[in-house]
């Protein structure tokens, strides 16, 4: 339930431009909700004059069989699909099937229903599709207003989310206006026998899995690793509803605003999404020998990565960093190149599926996890393989 | 300006080892550290107020023992901390965590807080963004450089993005959480470690900060953890030792069409 003390609002309106469904208006001075209210919260916290209440029911007072079907947030950035959305939806399917529940997907931007049909071929019954013009690029305020209305209006079991950067910015806003659990960037998702979700994550460093459940909340959330799911074949032939969600945004919502977006990196192989990451380490000596690794990269299609020495020496923007103070990634591919493989590196790529190693020292703990090791010197190994793998990746 | 800066600390991961008979977590003797985003995010306000004035006050949720992380922050150039401890606190989860800090941070006046953008430990980069909705005011996450502008009241930011990064302003009071790049934190010499003794470290427990019991500590959390183990380790494979180089990156190669993503690329 919610409810206006009427004798604190002082009906300065400032509710009125945060509710992403229009639902608040001001009459003789005072705010009243009408009936479009989904309860998302969004007005609660910012009333100056804490005038807005949200009676939320207790833990085993809410009714848990009123949220039914799986939902992922199909993220989206300059209208392609990001590939952890693949990822959820083939996911999701698997899920929603064992529960014999529906999938849908939440697809948020400007113009953006051309993406409708992929979704649908990629597994989903139905797509929620919230466009407007202040959607267009990821803005944390209006993206987490939009999702939290809809999750309340149609309130699925569970919502998953990509764990990319703006995926774990935006889900752990939602789970704290919805107040229920959210476990971040899980690598394994199952159903139990009682119908909940089962979350499997690293801690530690990925020393430690813990299993993870959230049984008295709803929805259900989590952020998914990137690159652990595997992507579902399309199926084209698939049927599915598209439903159209209006979305009231105003400027006034938006209180975080972008004033400039900067570009930094060529290609469009961002880290966290690559198939195959070519990384070096403080075995390359000096930022000149950076184009070695790079052609390697290049000839795999890969995106670059690096170790901290690499980073704290300016060789290389943080953004390239793999390891505990910088990126987690989980390619098909990585390949150390001059990385000793310290814990600290290894906490960041030891859930890549094939790992292969260059260095020089026999000794080094990379080569103590590698699949294929060599030993020897990158400065020479490195132009080999390049020529090497350019002309066996040109047989047929 | 007053500025808040949330804390953690955690064990060194690189120095936490499994029993291979029980497959635990051995945490005797792992030294404990600040969380070393956190140490940026305190870096950054300290380096604030030595630019512009003001006051940082570092909190944190912990048992009696997490007063040394505070102590450690207080030597760096922070001038208050604020220890949240209780056996009642125990178990909590990012949610139940961030209302805990709300909890304390609401009674108190700030301009800005600063938060590391996750723990090395825990890794969930959940708290900062759920301490801001729970305070209702923004965060802006992955913060990379800060520029104050006091009497606009306002904040402006780099927030790293997978291409570069992205200029956010934003209106004071704001939350952000730091991310290594932001800045280089200071190692304090012994006269502030020194010094760091005399300053005010209070205590409050769950009577001091009040509201429901229940929304605290284990049973205040959304999740709860049903199964621990420890997962497979990863065994070295092939070694590759060839006298020349080529021979070398042949092998390798040889053996990397095997894989299905090498052989993937195949022509094209």
């Amino acid at each position: 339930m919610i409810r206006v003390i009427i004798d604190e609002c002082t009906g300065c309106k400032t509710c009125v431009s945060q509710c992403p469904f229009g639902a608040i208006e001001i009459v003789n001075e005072k705010a009243q909700i009408s009936e479009a209210c989904t309860l998302c919260g969004a007005c609660e916290k910012i009333c100056p004059v804490q005038a807005i209440v949200i009676e939320r029911p207790k833990r085993g007072e809410i009714d848990l069989s009123e949220y039914k079907g799986v939902w992922v947030y199909a993220e989206q950035s300059d209208g392609k699909l990001k590939s952890a959305a693949f990822e959820l939806l083939s996911e999701g399917r698997k899920l929603a099937d064992k529960l014999g529940e529906e999938l849908a997907a939440v697809l948020i931007g400007k113009e953006v229903s051309h993406l409708t049909d992929t979704i649908i071929a990629q597994g989903a019954d139905k797509v929620y599709l919230v466009e407007h013009e202040f959607l267009e690029r990821y803005n944390s305020d209006a993206y987490t207003a939009m999702l939290t209305a809809v999750i309340s209006k149609y309130k699925p079991s569970i919502v998953l989310y990509g764990a990319t950067l703006n995926g774990r910015d935006l889900a752990p806003r939602i789970a704290a206006r919805l107040r229920v659990g959210l476990t971040a960037d899980c690598t394994g998702l199952d159903i139990t026998e009682g119908n909940l979700l089962l979350q499997t994550r690293p801690a530690f460093g990925g020393n430690i899995m813990a299993s993870i459940l959230s049984s008295h909340t709803r929805p259900q959330m989590a952020t998914v690793r990137p690159n652990v799911m595997k992507k579902a074949k399309p199926n084209p032939s698939r049927k599915g509803k598209v439903v159209k969600v209006e979305a009231n945004i105003t400027p006034k919502m938006i209180r975080a605003k972008i004033l400039d977006i900067v570009k930094e990196v060529s290609g469009d192989v961002n880290l966290e999404e690559a198939d195959i990451i070519v990384s070096c380490g403080r075995g390359i000596q000096s930022p000149d020998n950076i184009p070695i690794v790079e052609e390697l990269a290049k000839t795999l299609h890969a995106a670059l990565g690096c170790s901290r020495p690499v980073v704290d020496e300016s060789w290389l923007p943080h953004m390239h960093q793999v390891g505990q103070t910088g990126k987690t990634v989980a390619p098909k591919l990585y390949i150390a190149v001059g990385i000793s493989g310290m814990i600290q590196h290894q906490v960041g790529m030891q859930t890549s599926d094939v790992i292969v190693a260059i260095n020089k020292d026999p000794e080094a703990p990379i080569l103590k996890i590698a699949k294929y090791g060599v030993v020897g010197d990158l400065f020479k190994i490195v132009p080999e393989l390049v020529k090497e793998l350019r002309k066996r990746l040109q047989e047929t | 300006m007053k500025i808040i800066v949330c804390i953690k600390q955690v064990p060194e991961v690189a120095e936490v080892k499994i029993d291979p008979k029980t497959n635990t977590l051995i945490r005797e003797g792992v030294p404990s550290i600040v969380n070393p985003f956190d140490e940026i995010a305190v870096e950054e306000a300290v380096r604030i107020k030595e630019k512009q004035g003001g006051e940082v006050t570092v909190i944190t949720m912990g048992p009696p023992q997490a007063r040394q992380a505070l102590m450690r922050c207080l030597a760096m150039g922070a001038d208050k901390g604020i220890l949240l401890t209780d056996r009642a606190f125990a178990g909590s989860d990012t949610w139940a965590t961030s209302h805990t800090l709300a909890q304390a941070i609401q009674k108190m006046e700030y301009d800005l807080i600063l938060c590391g953008t996750r723990a090395i430990d825990g890794d969930t980069a959940q708290v900062g963004p759920e301490l801001a909705e729970n305070l209702g005011i923004t965060p802006i996450t992955y913060v990379k450089k800060v520029e104050i502008d006091e009497e606009r009241k306002r904040v402006t930011v780099h927030r790293e993005t997978e291409e570069g990064y992205e200029v956010i302003e934003c209106r004071l009071p704001a939350l952000l959480t730091a991310i290594k790049g932001l800045n280089e934190p200071r190692i304090p010499a012994l006269r502030e470690i020194m010094l760091a003794k005399k300053k005010e470290i209070k205590e409050f427990t769950l009577a001091d900060i009040g509201g429901d019991p229940q929304s605290y500590g284990l049973k205040g959390s959304f999740t709860e953890v049903v199964r621990i183990f420890t997962p497979k380790q990863r065994e070295g494979g092939v070694i590759i030792r060839e006298e020349e180089p080529a021979a070398s990156a042949k092998k390798l190669v040889q053996l990397l069409l095997e894989e299905p993503i090498i052989k993937s690329l195949r022509g094209r």
